[in-house]
């Protein structure tokens, strides 16, 4: 143990294609959870907004369903989606999503202001349309600022999954810790907080692109 | 002007002790800007002295110098002859209350909490100190009920009652109040105000009131020191004089439009009254039209059984019988007799077709008429005494001599 | 269900080295240790940050780089390198999960008091250590209280992964169920931990109840508000 070092850069070289693999299997189970979530998450936060009576037991359920550990859940779902399968991790990963998302949708209609919904009121937009043109896109940044949180936790959780049998880069921690071996552990370490920190990166860009009027502001 | 208007203020400074003195005071922020130039204020003791001028004239900044919650940058700033900046800050705004826009109620504490925050700093036993938040919210016009609350259940009238409970709490002799009432509607607003002024009278504190609100400077203060973009001070005055003789054209601009209406609720209204101009309501017709012509007049007011006024009747083609009673009664105004200004008789004059006021006492009942001449006479008398520039050591002296009237102005 | 109900009433669990009570007591020890090692870096810090304004942006962007780190990479990466001798390799990782939450809530809690607050607070003569711990840790209380929970219940499911690399805990029951193939036990070892989440999500609703002022917690508020 003394001798060995921290990385052994040949590993590395050796392993590339499995390493590559296992990262595009760890982008997959990480990104799929949060667009499931979101596809839920918007209807279910709309309708959160339209009847407020929804929300405190739609956000009550999300608290419970967040607060359960993720490896409990894998393992309980392991009879119904099998071991070592992708849904093992993506289901219980699109729930913890959800709890993050459902908020934020709900949180960034909210943020829209009491007269620039009114206005839209008065000037004749159906709700509908009023939903689309305006909330909508005065919300994307706080909705997008909750797709950040559940994209990085996203994409530190798949890890876990290694313990089930299926956990992308996870593999690497488990496969060095059987071995005793540092390197594939060094690796899957950096690997995924760079996927985290580029995931975040390409989120900041498109909102960005998508609401130009709070770049503005904020430089302001 | 500003230097003129200092002057004047420091030439009076031994008739009067001042509690607050701004002597030089400038503030340079550190990217160049200055807020405040050089000012020269004297603020008197047992006043209300209030700063007004647009935004940015470094009104706000000026006043919380005063408590050393920014600190001048040169001159200094004296409170009852010490340099504020010897005094340490927390210890100096204990002795000082402080009102601010949004009452900055801390919403973790109960109402009564709330109030005795400052003898809670000082260090009063707890049961004192809550005795003396209770006395202060009744002083306020607040029900005792509402002492157990927390501020988020009183509606934005009432926090900002107990923001001014708070900083009276320990009895300060001086009050900082930084646009205390303009995050309030209209209503409540005038109610504060009032309320403001009642406590004044008990209280006698001196009062710094910063607002942006040249009507509410001219309604609250003894003296109002106009400030303007850069903080250099325009004029300082009471508000009659300042209404009559502004220094200068930003001055007379800031003031507004109808400053020569307005000026008018600082004269009293010594007017000489009618009696023989009234009808009781239960005479004859021909009774009012023997009155009329005795007095060479087409309009009466009619009078009820107990004295209190109905309305005026027209003398012109007034049928040949019947009862005044029945008679179609025109609108009238009244003012009070004692205490009430011209610009109130003015007015009462206005709603009337008879272009009279009815002069009222106290219980509401008549005491008299006063007429559309005597009126004008009085009107043209107060535009002769504007127009007439004095000096400005005697401006002072007179300004000295106006603080009474102006009090039976607001009454 | 039948595997649950044969776990929890075979008797062998509920004694011994290896029965619930125990494996409860490991869990609650090292997930009390790092919660409270957290709290104790994170909430002065935090407090610091958010009443000076020095720091802001490492606070941010430290806490939000700390989120995308792989807990269990940490674990066993620490522990494969410092062993498993005692605890410490453990409560690292889990501190590290902790700290972000807490931190971050900390700092905008105190950070998003209203400036009027503050304002006034200083004019009635309050000093700085005052205005901090007399209104700013109050109305802060349920973001920072928020920040805990949140930490609190990423400990209390992380640490179960401790179990992997040998630890005690409610995790042993899983990991060990996983490589033995005995569903039951790992079935019934994630009900545990899982029961266990929500009885700390309880606890904290709770505690909130008792030192948030009723003034500032929000859903008083919006009771009240509404009656």
């Amino acid at each position: 143990m003394d001798e060995e070092p921290l990385i052994r850069w040949d590993w590395i070289g050796r392993n590339w294609p499995n390493i590559q693999s296992l990262l595009a299997d760890h982008v997959v189970m990480a990104v799929l959870p949060v667009v499931f979530a979101l596809l839920i998450a918007l209807p279910l936060g709309l309708a959160s907004v339209r009847w407020r009576w929804l929300y405190q037991p739609t956000v009550g359920v999300m608290n419970v369903v967040y607060s359960l550990p993720s490896l409990a859940v894998f393992i309980v779902l392991i009879p119904v989606t099998g071991l070592a399968e992708r849904a093992t991790v993506i289901v219980p990963l699109t729930f913890y999503a959800l709890a993050v998302l459902i908020p934020a949708v709900v949180d960034g209609v909210a943020s829209v202001p009491a007269h620039v919904r009114q206005s839209a009121v008065a000037m004749g937009f159906r709700p509908l349309r009023r939903l689309v043109s305006v909330e909508l896109p005065i919300a994307v940044p706080v909705v997008l600022a909750g797709v950040r949180v559940a994209t990085v936790s996203s994409i530190s959780l798949v890890s876990v999954g290694a313990l089930v049998g299926r956990g992308g880069l996870g593999y690497l921690f488990i496969d060095g810790w059987q071995r005793q071996f540092p390197t594939p552990i060094v690796v899957g370490i950096v690997l995924v907080v760079l996927l985290a920190v580029a995931a975040d990166g390409l989120l900041v860009a498109a909102q960005r692109v998508l609401t130009p009027w709070s770049r503005a502001r904020r430089a302001a | 002007m500003a230097v003129v208007a200092g002057a004047a203020a420091l030439g009076a400074r031994s008739a009067r002790s001042h509690v607050i003195t701004f002597d030089g005071v400038t503030k340079r922020y550190a990217d160049g800007t200055v807020a405040v130039n050089d000012l020269h204020l004297e603020i008197p003791t047992g006043e209300i002295t209030v700063l007004v001028g647009p935004s940015g004239c470094g009104k706000t900044t000026s006043l919380r110098m005063v408590n050393r919650m920014i600190d001048a940058s040169e001159g200094k700033i004296l409170l009852d002859g010490v340099d504020v900046q010897t005094i340490d800050p927390p210890t100096l705004r204990r002795g000082i209350g402080y009102v601010i826009q949004q009452a900055g109620l801390f919403p973790h504490r109960k109402i009564v909490d709330n109030v005795a925050t400052v003898p809670y700093l000082l260090g009063w036993d707890k049961r004192k100190a809550r005795t003396r938040a209770m006395e202060l919210l009744e002083r306020v016009g607040l029900d005792a009920g509402l002492a157990e609350r927390y501020p988020f259940q009183l509606s934005g009238g009432q926090q900002q009652r107990v923001g001014v409970a708070r900083a009276l709490a320990a009895d300060p002799p001086v009050l900082l109040m930084d646009e205390p009432f303009s995050a309030v509607d209209p209503v409540v607003r005038a109610d504060l105000q009032d309320e403001l002024i009642r406590l004044q009278n008990e209280l006698n504190k001196t009062i710094v009131f910063v607002t942006h609100d040249i009507d509410e400077a001219v309604k609250l203060g003894d003296r109002v020191a106009v400030l303007r973009v850069g903080g250099t001070l325009a004029q300082v005055d009471d508000p009659e004089t300042m209404l009559a003789r502004p220094a200068d054209d930003f001055v007379r601009e800031f003031l507004g439009g109808d400053r020569g209406i307005r000026r008018l609720s600082f004269v009293p209204a010594d007017l000489p009254l009618r009696g023989d101009l009234t009808v009781p309501i239960d005479a004859e017709v021909s009774e009012a039209a023997g009155a009329a012509a005795s007095s060479a007049v087409s309009w009466l007011a009619v009078v009820d059984g107990e004295g209190r006024p109905r309305g005026w009747v027209s003398t012109e083609g007034l049928p040949p019988a019947g009862k005044v009673a029945d008679l179609r009664l025109l609108p009238y105004g009244t003012f009070e007799v004692n205490g009430g200004s011209l610009r109130s008789a003015l007015d009462a004059a206005l709603l009337a077709p008879s272009g009279c006021a009815i002069a009222v006492d106290a219980d509401g009942k008549v005491a008299g008429v006063a007429t559309r001449e005597e009126l004008a006479r009085a009107t043209a008398k107060v535009a002769a005494d504007g127009a007439a520039q004095p000096a400005p050591a005697e401006q002072a002296a007179q300004s000295e001599q106006a603080v009474p009237a102006e009090g039976a102005g607001r009454g | 269900m039948n595997w649950l109900i044969e776990f929890f009433t075979d008797p062998a669990n509920w004694s011994g080295s290896s029965g619930i009570p125990v494996r409860l007591l490991e869990h609650l020890e090292f997930s009390a240790a790092a919660l409270l090692l957290s709290v104790l870096i994170a909430v002065p810090l935090g407090l610091w940050v958010g009443h000076t304004g020095k720091g802001a942006l490492f606070v941010v962007v430290s806490a939000n780089a700390a989120r995308a780190l792989p807990t269990l990479g940490l674990l066993v990466l620490i522990v494969l390198l410092m062993g498993v001798g005692t605890t410490l390799p453990v409560l690292i990782p889990l501190v590290a999960l902790a700290v972000p939450p807490i931190l971050v809530n900390t700092y905008e809690g105190i950070r998003g008091v209203e400036h009027d607050l503050r304002d006034a607070a200083y004019g009635m003569g309050l000093r700085g250590g005052q205005v901090l711990l007399r209104v700013l840790v109050p109305v802060a209380l349920p973001l920072i209280l928020l920040g805990v929970r949140v930490a609190a219940i990423q400990v209390v499911a992380t640490a179960t992964v401790a179990a992997y690399v040998g630890l005690g805990g409610l995790g042993r029951y899983i990991i060990d169920g996983l490589a033995t193939k005995d569903f039951p036990s790992t079935i019934g070892g994630a009900v545990l931990v899982a029961l266990l989440a929500l009885a700390v999500q309880l606890m904290f609703t709770l505690l909130g109840r008792m030192v948030v002022s009723p003034g500032v917690r929000p859903a008083v508020r919006e009771r009240l508000k509404a009656g």
